[in-house]
């Protein structure tokens, strides 16, 4: 192992990385302590130093004043999944919340052990959200925040677990965590007025924790019940953290423990026990957060209500025609639902009766049945009564699709956007959720352009259809096969004399059909920016008319997107042509309207392409860009290598989701920086922007067969 | 025990297969085949589409020829084909065409899946012709009075390559079925794989939670064919967890993210 650094090394990488010169950090203290470390853990910490520095210099510094403490405590990677929330904090909210998470060092780290391996939120999230929603009940979201809690729709986590010693009793403890958040709102903890009653008590505060024990009893019950082994799990973690009955409490244990407990009982044990001794909370408990609840259900209530009723509605009007007892002129009566719930065993399902006959719920007002069931315990009647002609307005009951322009009109705000994550160079990270994407529609421009282009390339055209044709797989016969349809008469007559001979007889005696479909999808992703201006948006758009003719005539499945932006927090995304939509004026129109806009972000489109594309069936996928030059974006970080870099790693994404990338640029310097984005042969250079209408079919021939 | 080989049109069901009615799909069935209407069964995988075919065979003393549907299948697997032998070229009858001849119910497993072509030479068999087209041989098949056709679909691959013709669909009775409710299929799991109720109890239960993640992540949920399997490992001493990820888990899915979260249900529950 190479030797340690020494003090006055470590403060000189210090003095460069934190520019002391200007913001006189003092890095003095920060390398003394690194100095007595390994150099392992020099390594380490002065990597993140320099990495964080990228983002911000004084989170930096913040970071090298408690890493080393830190590293007495935690694993590394533990250590990182904090640094990356500082980053991510800072990108989200600022300086000031991210020193708070600076400040808060020691409460991300729960832990009593030396070098613990914690359990991080973005390894299990992914498997504790199918966990959740295999469990019964409201499909509820994980969502990585402060404290540990739930809203009754989103279950709250931390970013680490790493109360004990192993990652495998950690991940556990996430696991049983996440098991008792979804038990409070499966078993109606909410549907108490917690609020109210705390306050009733000369310190609320008291009064909720106590609340939460008793509920702690009530649930470990509920949860042994139905799930055993999830409750043999958590008495494990109960044992190994310590965690006590507190004298005096046996007794409420056993009578919160009836399977007909409910919150109520808790509720009515709370004066008794607001005297007792404070409950210290078990480890899978988290926290109540009833204010959070309150606010949640309120939204939801009066949307579901509409939901529900309109849905009510159209199922009766649904039966009503499939009975055929709908005549206009008949005075409708109004239809009774009736639902009851059959909660047993852990499972509950609804039954409907429209008029007392059963009917089977769709599958979405099961969900909205159980929803609203877990709120109240029981389904209200006004909420079964349907919906009248225009009672509700539809903004309560459908999701509205937010009018990208008019996000500009007003405040700013992020509703209805997409958000994509964009790697960061110098942290050597994601930073998440950090472009705000929106898709447009390119208006379409009705004018001759179309017909221009083609007079203008009719030899062309005709030419490019051609080839395209010849390419069309198509079926065939295919002679001389072991296993076919029917005998091929030639090969057996050849056999037959060459066996006559005294020769090897051959088995190759059939024919087959052979059917191929040619499967590809095909993306083309058009730079807009501002510096397509003039000659080049013209070669765009007359490349696009040419391919759309060549391609229609093979039969491959393709969809045209623009992309512009400016700013992370503007990023847009043209929509030209879907990939189920036909070529017809109106497409034609469009790539007629095409006009150059902002800047040249490129990661966030290729993000949002290969998603599109995956969801297209298709064995072979493909992302073509057109491009006129590098990666680019308004006084920003994005211009130069931090560009090329996010670019970079979003088509190595994409390549990963099974997506072939290729380049079409006319930038002559793109030679510096194309091979390192898209690899050598995945792109090509054009001299000559005239060459484009010409080229672009070609080579999308050459690229896919 | 030896293995015993027998032509599918001469193989009857001797023992009756076991088979709990979710409706009256038993009573229509045998109209159906009473007024020769061919029948077509919808439903997902593994909630007891074949065994309800074998059970009715079984039921109406006719042989069973079943054909499981590949995207390879055409015409000729069905119908027939020349070969050659010695010398000579030789027509061997298709299945389809085995059960045209001897009056059996022929069993489409996953129609379609099969090339468009194949739906074509059902069409005639399928309406109040009932006769075969075999163009090779220049020859119109009529039905014996107890052939029966049947077709099974599974209209859950929202995929529309893979969607069944009107001009198929139209022409048969239709039956639905569906996963069995919970007492039922409680009963069936302990009846065919041997656990005690309780035990039953509890993989119906977890099934409820494998269907739960249908849509999000899961194409299907875990089917009682193969919740039966699990208990049949279950009775063979392997340990629930475990049954449950090799018999259930790895047959629903191969992410690893959804294998850890089903992992963590079962050893949830058991």
């Amino acid at each position: 192992m190479p030797e340690a650094l020494t003090r006055v090394e470590i403060e000189a990488l210090l003095d460069v990385w934190l520019e002391t010169e200007f913001t006189f950090h003092q890095v003095g203290p920060v390398a003394r302590a690194l100095c007595r470390l390994e150099r392992g853990d020099q390594d380490f910490v002065l990597d993140w130093i320099k990495r964080i520095a990228t983002t911000h210099i004084t989170l930096a510094f913040h970071f090298s004043k408690r890493a080393p403490d830190m590293l007495n405590r935690l694993d590394r990677r533990a250590i990182e999944a904090w640094a990356v929330q500082l980053c991510d904090t800072y990108d989200r909210a600022g300086m000031y919340a991210a020193l708070a998470v600076a400040d808060k060092a020691s409460g991300f780290i729960q832990t009593r052990h030396a070098h613990a391996a914690g359990a991080l939120f973005d390894d299990t999230a992914p498997v504790l959200g199918n966990f959740v929603r295999g469990l019964s009940g409201r499909a509820l979201k994980l969502d990585q925040g402060e404290g540990c809690f739930t809203d009754s729709e989103r279950l709250i986590l931390p970013a680490l677990f790493a109360r004990f010693e192993t990652a495998q009793d950690n991940f556990k403890l996430a696991k049983a965590t996440v098991a008792f958040l979804w038990a409070q709102t499966r078993w109606g903890t909410f549907r108490a007025d917690i609020q109210a009653a705390c306050a009733a008590f000369d310190h609320p505060d008291r009064a909720l924790n106590q609340f939460l024990g008793l509920e702690t009893l009530r649930l470990t019950a509920r949860l042994a019940r139905e799930l055993p082994g999830l409750a043999r799990e958590m008495e494990r973690l109960r044992h190994l953290a310590g965690d006590r009955l507190p004298e005096d409490w046996a007794r409420h244990q056993a009578h919160l423990s009836r399977p007909e407990a409910t919150a109520e009982d808790s509720l009515a044990l709370l004066p008794q026990v607001y005297e007792h001794p404070d409950f210290q909370t078990w480890c899978y408990a988290g926290e109540l957060r009833p204010g959070a609840v309150a606010e949640c259900m309120a939204a939801r209530m009066d949307t579901e209500k509409a939901r529900l009723r309109v849905k009510l509605a159209q199922l009766e009007e649904e039966l009503r025609q499939r009975a055929g007892r709908d005549s206009p002129g008949e005075a409708k009566t109004p239809a009774t639902f009736e639902a009851e719930a059959q909660d047993q065993d852990g499972s509950l399902d609804f039954e409907i009766t429209l008029d007392g006959a059963p009917i089977a719920p769709p599958d979405d007002v099961k969900q909205l049945l159980t929803s609203v069931w877990l709120d109240f315990g029981h389904i209200p009647p006004e909420y079964l009564v349907p919906a009248g002609d225009g009672e509700y307005d539809p903004r309560l009951y459908e999701e509205q699709p937010e009018d990208p322009d008019a996000v500009w009109q007003g405040t700013y705000h992020e509703k209805g956007a997409l958000f994509y994550p964009e790697w960061d160079m110098g942290r050597q990270h994601y930073r998440k959720n950090w472009c705000v994407m929106r898709e447009k529609s390119v208006a379409p421009v009705h004018d001759d352009f179309y017909r221009q282009t083609l007079d203008r390339y009719s030899g062309l055209i005709r030419h490019l259809r051609r080839g395209f044709e010849a390419m069309r797989d198509e079926n065939r016969l295919m002679k001389r096969q072991v296993y076919g349809d029917d005998v091929d008469i030639d090969a057996l007559v050849e056999a037959l004399a060459d066996s006559r001979d005294g020769r090897e007889m051959s088995d190759r005696l059939f024919t087959r059909m052979h059917r191929a479909e040619r499967n590809i999808a095909v993306a083309f992703m058009v730079d807009m920016s501002g510096s397509t201006r003039g000659w080049i948006n013209e070669a765009e758009r007359e490349a696009l008319i040419l391919l759309c003719e060549a391609l229609e005539r093979l039969g491959d499945r393709y969809a045209i997107y623009g992309f512009s932006g400016i700013t992370r927090k503007r990023c847009e995304l043209f929509h030209i042509k879907h990939f189920h939509e036909p070529y017809d004026d109106t497409v034609q129109a469009r790539i007629s309207g095409i006009r150059p806009q902002e800047y040249t972000r490129m990661g966030f489109a290729i993000r949002h392409l290969s998603k599109l594309l995956n969801e297209v069936e298709a064995r072979t996928k493909v992302l073509i860009t057109l491009s006129d030059g590098r990666p680019d974006d308004y006084f920003d970080v994005y211009r130069g290598a931090y560009g090329i870099e996010d670019t970079r790693m979003a088509l190595l994404e994409a390549r990963r989701a099974g997506v072939h990338p290729f380049c079409i640029t006319i930038d002559k310097e793109a030679r510096d920086y194309l091979p390192h984005m898209y690899g050598p042969a995945r792109y090509i250079i054009l001299d000559d922007v005239g060459q484009l209408p010409a080229k672009v079919a070609d080579i999308y021939r050459r690229i896919t067969s | 025990m030896d293995a015993h080989a027998a032509l599918t049109e001469e193989h009857f069901i001797q023992r009756e297969p076991y088979y709990e009615p979710v409706a009256n799909e038993i009573a229509i069935f045998e109209a159906a085949y009473r007024n020769k209407l061919p029948v077509l069964l919808k439903g997902p995988t593994g909630c007891g589409k074949t065994r309800f075919m074998e059970h009715m065979a079984w039921r109406l003393k006719r042989p069973l020829i079943t054909v499981s549907c590949h995207d390879d299948l055409t015409a000729s697997d069905l119908v027939g084909r020349y070969l050659v032998k010695g010398g000579e070229t030789v027509w061997v009858d298709g299945p389809l065409t085995r059960a045209v001849r001897v009056g059996g119910i022929c069993y489409l497993d996953e129609i379609v899946e099969a090339r468009k072509d194949t739906m074509v030479v059902i069409h005639p068999l399928a309406d109040d012709r009932r006769t075969l087209p075999m163009e090779k041989l220049g020859q119109i098949l009529e039905a014996s009075d107890d052939f029966c056709l049947a077709i099974s679909y599974n209209p859950g691959y929202q995929s529309v390559l893979k969607d069944l013709k009107q001009s198929t669909r139209q022409r048969f009775v239709a039956l639905e079925f569906d996963y069995p409710d919970t007492d039922l299929e409680r009963r069936i799991v302990a009846n065919e794989s041997g656990v005690d109720p309780a035990l039953a109890d509890k993989l119906v239960k977890f099934a409820q939670m494998t269907r739960n993640l249908k849509g999000s992540g899961l194409d299907e949920g875990a089917s009682t064919r193969l919740l039966v399997h699990a208990g049949k490992l279950m009775a063979g001493g392997i340990d629930p967890v475990v049954a449950c990820q090799s018999a259930v888990a790895q047959a629903v899915t191969d992410d690893p993210d959804m294998l850890a979260a089903i992992q963590e249900l079962s050893s949830s529950l058991f």
